[in-house]
């Protein structure tokens, strides 16, 4: 009975958090690339930008409700699912947590006030203006939400005595090792999935439809954004990994199945692993994992054998840690030969191939977005705070947790259908071109 | 005065918010339905969402402050509440997640159907009477602690006549303060037949309110003794609250100020709040959690109340833009801005 809840518990909170992911990662980034377009429109005084900025911020507060709806789930879940977990974890990490409901509340207040004011400012930049809280309050809930989850892996800023907490330092728990490396990684794969999404539907309506100018517009802008965010991405994955291998080094031997600590050691991709533990089928890059872990292709990295055997996690986050950095080099690779094609006259970056690539990337970067987080949180295994508390002892013991986990499923299932189904129609009963018809009679129309 | 009795104010003042913002929201919800039901929707719904519109994600956001900080100065009300609300937490948060996001589909996407405007009406009504078993349970006798396992009597909360009373409460106060804000703000966008119709809500539902109020005190009574005593200790607090009640009826029966009768029906629910939550302390579950036995360590205390400050000087001012904007600028009440 009692494993079960805890299983179920822990399956209920991934489910969550893996929806709520969605959402909150489209919150965090498409508000940046909002700001961006809005202000490229008053910079260039062309309102094809403007009216990007503005069919974006349609769509997004579709997506924000539900990213309010099952954020506001999880605040709660956590309390409900992990009562011993929030007793200490509210007790030492509540600063960050706080704080990010003050963000969340700058945010809200003036999401209301971007979405009712286009037309009410005589001069565009007082509207553009009211998009920076947004973008600001958004990316702030993501730093203090992260550094929570940073705490959680590596724990500091208080003392405990007989598994008493004596003394905490607020400041230092919200500012723990993991937080850097972790925020940084976390808002710029936001940005990135963000862009690729939105030139990822683009790209599709490029394709189906003949292209305007206006599409031809965004697409430059959008994977120009995923070709910038995934660079700072790749580099930030690569800053989280070397931070691994200095203060969590078990995650990171787990997703390179790194049995012996060694120098010089290979990064292994793939592969599998037989009935003795030994890697097979796999894709070896000589040196490269000591490149990965400290800079240094001989440099020294820590593997399983210094770590007891219940304090492992499962061997399959490798395959999780590798489609992320796969995926990643992917975009990164799309987006450049989008611009490469662009800076050559002679090839045309609208191709047929090239659009269907820009497509795939964009719910590609939303899966590396998944797989990252499902690494990062099943490799904590078994803890809940790292060399703190294990998972089975922080759980509810709730014998109903079975049965909520479906009342969830059916609403994440119902939820999000219908986002699709509003968001659809929400575009397809305006179009493109008879907005611009109706908000800028005096524009030039058409091909260039 | 100590840190915990700031933490729990400040607290108490978002619930209180709360307990405002999302009365409109919820009682609007239902109005909207009554409305369509009754084929008056044409009169009142495009005053509701105009409203509504732009305030509907603040009104969230209070909630997710109150509980969050209440985790935060309280770490053990997380415990204890965590370990008994699972199933009773999970359906309010269903209830709060189908509210918000079907209003947002609704509102920003297509057109409003009757499905919709049914759930938008009757979560208005389930959402209060939900959380309103929070503050049931706080009373104590329903969440017990046996062989270091907590659970909730389900039993006793269902056939307890305390809890049905704080639920019917709960329920004629989100239509009052909903209607008297809403006639306040017909008022103000000079809209005459939405105001006559409105303003015949909120005289309606002062009644059942009022006395929803005194059988919950007599349950009260009944229930928890203690906290019964201390109210009657603080009775000037609730003698303020009527008195701002009944300048609230008289302002509207006499259809003029509006905007002070409302501010009237705040400042009846403020002493009654403050009243109803200074009494219960310390307790924040009898007899499990108290504020000064269960509190935070000082240090975190103390960092959450300058997070606090902080945040108040960042979120004031915003505040008061968005209301600038959109509750005082009469062209737009009125529907002539976008
Ligand atoms: C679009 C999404 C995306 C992409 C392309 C990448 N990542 Fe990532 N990665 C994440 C999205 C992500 C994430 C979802 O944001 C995670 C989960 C937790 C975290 O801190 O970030 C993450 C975690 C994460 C971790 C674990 C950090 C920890 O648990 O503390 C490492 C070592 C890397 N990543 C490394 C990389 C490398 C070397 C990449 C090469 C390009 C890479 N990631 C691309
Ligand atoms: C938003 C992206 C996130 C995703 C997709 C995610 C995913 C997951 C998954 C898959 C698990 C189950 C792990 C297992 O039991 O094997 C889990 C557990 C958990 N996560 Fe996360 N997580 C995310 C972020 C966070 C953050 C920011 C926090 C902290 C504030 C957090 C707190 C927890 C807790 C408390 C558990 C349960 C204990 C455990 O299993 O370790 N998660 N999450
Ligand atoms: C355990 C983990 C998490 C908890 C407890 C949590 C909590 C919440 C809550 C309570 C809300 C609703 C706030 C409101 O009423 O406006 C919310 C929304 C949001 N969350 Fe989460 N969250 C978690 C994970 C994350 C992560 C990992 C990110 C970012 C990477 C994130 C970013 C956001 C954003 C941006 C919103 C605003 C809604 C939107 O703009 O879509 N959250 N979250």
């Amino acid at each position: 009975m009692e494993f079960d809840s805890v299983l179920m518990s822990r399956m209920l909170t991934a489910m969550t958090l893996g929806f709520h992911i969605i959402f909150a990662t489209i919150g965090v980034g498409v508000p940046v690339m909002i700001s961006i377009a809005e202000f490229l429109g008053i910079k260039k005084k062309d309102p094809h930008y403007t009216l990007l900025a503005r069919r974006w911020t349609r769509g997004f507060v579709i997506t924000v409700a539900v990213g309010v709806v099952t954020g506001t789930a999880i605040g709660l879940q956590l309390s409900l699912l992990w009562p011993n977990f929030m007793q200490v974890a509210g007790n030492v990490i509540s600063l960050p947590l706080f704080l990010e409901t003050f963000a969340f509340f700058f945010e809200a207040i003036f999401l209301g006030a971007y979405l009712y004011t286009w037309d009410r400012f005589k001069n565009p930049v007082i509207h553009w203006l009211l998009s920076l809280p947004i973008v600001i309050g958004s990316s702030f809930s993501a730093v203090f939400i992260t550094s929570v989850n940073a705490f959680m892996n590596t724990p500091q800023g208080f003392t405990m005595e007989d598994g008493k907490i004596t003394t905490i330092d607020p400041i230092a728990a919200m500012l723990n090792p993991a937080t850097p490396t972790k925020v940084f990684h976390v808002l710029s794969s936001s940005y990135l999935t963000s862009a690729a999404i939105l030139a990822a539907i683009t790209a599709f309506i490029i394709l189906k439809k003949k292209s305007s100018t206006y599409h031809k517009k965004a697409l430059k802008l959008t994977v120009s954004a995923t070709f910038i965010f995934a660079l700072l991405t790749a580099i930030a994955g690569d800053l989280s990994a070397k931070f691994l291998a200095d203060y969590q080094p078990e995650k990171l031997a787990v997703a390179e199945w790194h049995f012996q600590t060694e120098n010089g050691a290979d990064l292994i991709l793939f592969g599998n692993l037989n009935e003795n533990h030994e890697v097979e089928n796999e894709i070896r890059i000589p040196n490269f994992l000591s490149f990965l872990a400290h800079g240094d292709f001989n440099s020294k990295v820590t593997g399983l054998d210094h770590f007891p055997k219940d304090e492992i996690a499962p061997f399959w986050v490798h395959y999780m840690f590798d489609l992320m950095v796969i995926l990643g080099m992917f975009a990164l690779t799309v987006s450049l030969f989008y611009l490469v094609f662009y800076k050559v006259k002679k090839w045309n970056e609208h191709n047929k191939w090239l659009l269907i690539l820009l497509i795939i990337n964009g719910p590609l970067a939303m899966i590396a977005l998944e797989f990252g987080w499902i690494y990062a949180e099943v490799g904590r295994q078994p803890w809940i705070l790292r060399g703190y508390m294990k998972v089975d002892h922080a759980a509810t013991t709730s014998p109903h947790v079975d049965s909520m986990f479906f009342l969830f499923l059916a609403l994440y299932i119902i939820l999000g259908t219908l986002c699709v189904i509003v968001l659809r129609k929400l575009f397809r009963d305006s179009p493109v071109e008879i907005e611009l018809e109706e908000r800028y009679p005096n524009i030039k129309k058409g091909d260039e | 005065m100590s840190y915990e009795i700031i933490g729990i104010t400040v607290l108490w003042i978002f619930l209180y918010g709360y307990l405002i913002v999302a009365s409109i929201d919820f009682g609007a919800g239902f109005f909207a339905f009554y409305a369509k039901m009754t084929k008056k929707d044409h009169i009142i719904n495009q005053l509701i969402s105009r409203y509504l519109s732009p305030v509907w994600e603040v009104t969230n956001v209070f909630f997710v402050f109150f509980f969050v900080g209440l985790v935060g100065f309280f770490p053990d009300a997380a415990y204890y509440y965590g370990s008994a609300l699972l199933v009773p937490g999970s359906i309010a948060i269903v209830l709060l997640a189908i509210r918000g996001s079907f209003y947002a589909f609704e509102n920003y996407g297509s057109k409003k159907s009757n499905l919709y405007m049914f759930l938008y009406g009757a979560t208005g009504l389930l959402i209060p009477a939900s959380l309103s078993i929070a503050l049931t349970l706080s009373e104590g006798g329903f969440i017990v602690e046996k062989n270091g396992e907590v659970s909730l009597l389900l039993n006793a909360l269902l056939t307890s006549p305390y809890s049905w009373s704080v639920v019917f409460l709960a329920i004629v106060s989100v239509l009052y303060i909903s209607s008297t804000f809403l006639t306040f703000y017909a008022a103000r966008a000079d809209d005459k037949p939405a105001l006559k119709l409105v303003k015949n809500y909120a005289l309606f539902w002062s009644v059942p309110t009022i006395i929803a109020s005194l059988t919950t005190f007599i349950a009260l009574s009944q229930h928890n003794p203690r906290h019964y005593n201390e109210m009657m200790e603080l009775w000037s607090m609730f003698g303020l609250s009527v008195g701002f009640f009944m300048i609230a009826m008289w302002l509207i029966f006499q259809g003029k100020y509006y905007g002070l009768a409302f501010i009237s029906v705040m400042l009846q629910f403020f002493f009654a709040f403050f009243g109803y939550g200074w009494a219960h302390l310390p307790y924040l579950l009898d007899p499990y959690i108290t504020i000064y036995e269960n509190a935070t360590h000082e240090s975190m205390g103390i960092a959450l109340i300058i997070a606090f400050i902080a945040g108040l000087c960042l979120l004031v001012p915003s505040l008061l833009l968005l209301m600038k904007m959109f509750l005082f600028d009469a062209d737009y009440v009125k529907g002539e801005k976008s």
